[in-house]
């Protein structure tokens, strides 16, 4: 088969998966009487029509090609530090390292996986931003809480810009004989990942009892997590031949990524309720904000990237 | 019909800093208004203008100083061709006549206002006092309502002296008219103005 078409066959199954979703919730949605069970199902149902949506972005830009997938990330990016910064408190003298971080951090960070630079794409925000937007700040001469708004925003722009670009950075790989197909490994990170969390949301509503943890998350139950991680586990190992993996790689891989999405998505819900949010926007109706959409690919992302890159890569 | 720079100018507002319309105290229907607003920054008028639904952006004038949106080829076509602003002098030497008089002609015209009763940026997420410009035309033109707004985060995305705004969602709240008390001497009805856009904040 050739990349493009495992892409389609790939495709017709979310495309029947969402389908099949779409008809739960309208069945269920006709079933459903008192209002504690009616708003679950319309926040179901805008969850799945906003699938909808991510997926056929998301198929555009893969056919589009790299620089359309590059720049699709790109914008996540941005979206996702917007929604971080407007939660995060910070002050005028912030308002240099800010911008740089916008309109500077997130092109030149994608720009140097286009370029294929990976030397400079590793280090780029770890390094030289982590010691120049401080420096920058500096300059404003407010040291005000200067410790935690630079650490504020150092964390702000490696979790949305650099955490994130390391989905898109699998198409630097080279990897023998997969040449050509990188852009399926995106998508296998992203399938494994959001149906982790889609598959624990669900297993969670259907047989969550015992959370995990009630102040951070309370939707995350370990009900939810055992069976919906499973699955999602299961279903990435069954995905081996889109990948250049074995089944059983692809097995541990996917339990990995399961992991790290999980963890992301605990971590990022903390950080989200110490900033006094529930939700980190409203940018896409159902689930929040865009980093509550991406909060476990933030996590899953560079593990998934430097796994494959040590064991697979040239 | 929207042209096509309207649409270019909404979309990168939607892309910066969002602007995104809350409408609590009001609807956005079609009865003449007074908007007025807190003032912090450049793109205030922008983001009020963005927030408001294509078919009343097309009867709302912003009410703008001359001194700054008639400087430079950008300014003055973004002020006339797409904001469609009503200027006014702000500097007391080298005005003739009522300073109000540019916006009372669009009221009489039947256009809604847009205007900052600050009269200048402020620094802080609260505005200053009000200046007397609302009120007078709250008493010249009873029938039109007074509808207080708040810009919520613009301070924080492009404070003054700053020429690049730094992406931030801001909302933009639309609270309930105010309503005009008879006899309130000029003084209280500014602070009760004020009072309404704080308590949108």
């Amino acid at each position: 088969m050739t990349p493009h078409q495992k892409f389609y066959y790939l495709m017709a199954g979310v495309a029947g998966l969402l389908t099949l979703a779409s008809l739960i919730g309208f069945i269920l949605g006709k079933r459903a009487r008192s209002d504690s069970s009616r708003a679950v199902v319309d926040n179901l149902n805008s969850r799945i029509r906003a699938w909808w949506m991510m997926i056929a972005v998301f198929a555009v830009a893969f056919l589009l090609g790299k620089d359309a997938t590059l720049l699709l990330f790109a914008f996540t990016s941005f979206f996702a530090l917007r929604e971080f910064i407007t939660l995060t408190p910070t002050r005028r003298g912030d308002h240099l390292p800010l911008s740089l971080s916008f309109f500077v951090l997130i092109p030149v960070q994608y720009l140097l996986i286009g370029d294929n630079w990976y030397g400079v794409f590793a280090i780029f925000i770890p390094v030289y931003a982590f010691l120049l937007l401080p420096a920058f700040a500096a300059l404003a001469g407010d040291t005000e809480q200067f410790l935690e708004r630079t650490a504020k925003i150092q964390w702000a722009v490696m979790v949305t810009v650099y955490c994130v670009s390391h989905a898109p950075a699998l198409l630097l790989l080279d990897i023998p004989g997969y040449q050509g197909q990188n852009a399926l490994l995106i998508f296998y990170l992203l399938l494994v990942v959001q149906l982790s969390d889609v598959l624990q949301y669900v297993c969670g509503k259907l047989f969550g009892k015992t959370k995990i943890a009630p102040v951070v998350s309370p939707s995350k139950t370990v009900e939810g997590f055992v069976g919906g991680g499973l699955g999602a586990t299961l279903v990435g190992g069954a995905m081996w031949w889109i990948t250049p993996f074995s089944p059983w790689q692809s097995l541990g891989l996917s339990f990995i990524i399961v992991l790290m999405g999980f963890l992301g998505g605990l971590a990022l819900s903390a950080v989200k309720r110490s900033l006094g949010a529930k939700d980190w926007g409203s940018m896409i109706e159902g689930h929040g904000g865009m980093l509550d959409r991406i909060d476990s690919v933030a996590f899953a992302a560079p593990i998934f990237f430097h796994l494959t890159r040590y064991f697979f890569s040239a | 019909m929207m042209r096509p720079s309207s649409g270019l100018l909404v979309g990168l507002m939607r892309l910066l800093v969002g602007a995104y319309p809350r409408w609590l105290g009001c609807d956005p229907g079609p009865a003449q208004r007074i908007y007025f607003a807190n003032h912090t920054s450049h793109i205030d008028t922008l983001a009020i203008w963005s927030a408001l639904p294509p078919q009343l952006r097309a009867t709302t004038r912003p009410v703008a100083a001359k001194d700054y949106w008639d400087k430079g080829l950008l300014r003055r076509y973004i002020a006339n061709q797409g904001l469609h602003v009503v200027l006014i002098e702000r500097a007391k030497e080298g005005r003739q006549g009522d300073p109000l008089q540019p916006l009372a002609d669009a009221l009489e015209q039947g256009e809604s206002l847009i205007i900052f009763p600050e009269g200048t940026r402020g620094t802080a997420a609260l505005p200053a006092a009000f200046k007397s410009g609302l009120y007078h035309l709250a008493q010249r033109f009873p029938a039109v309502e007074l509808v207080p707004v708040y810009l919520e985060n613009l301070h924080r995305s492009m404070p003054k002296g700053t020429i690049m705004p730094v992406p931030l969602i801001c909302t933009v709240r639309f609270g309930t008219p105010v309503a005009r008390i008879d006899g309130e001497s000029k003084e209280a009805f500014l602070v009760r103005a004020r009072d309404a856009v704080v308590a949108q904040a």
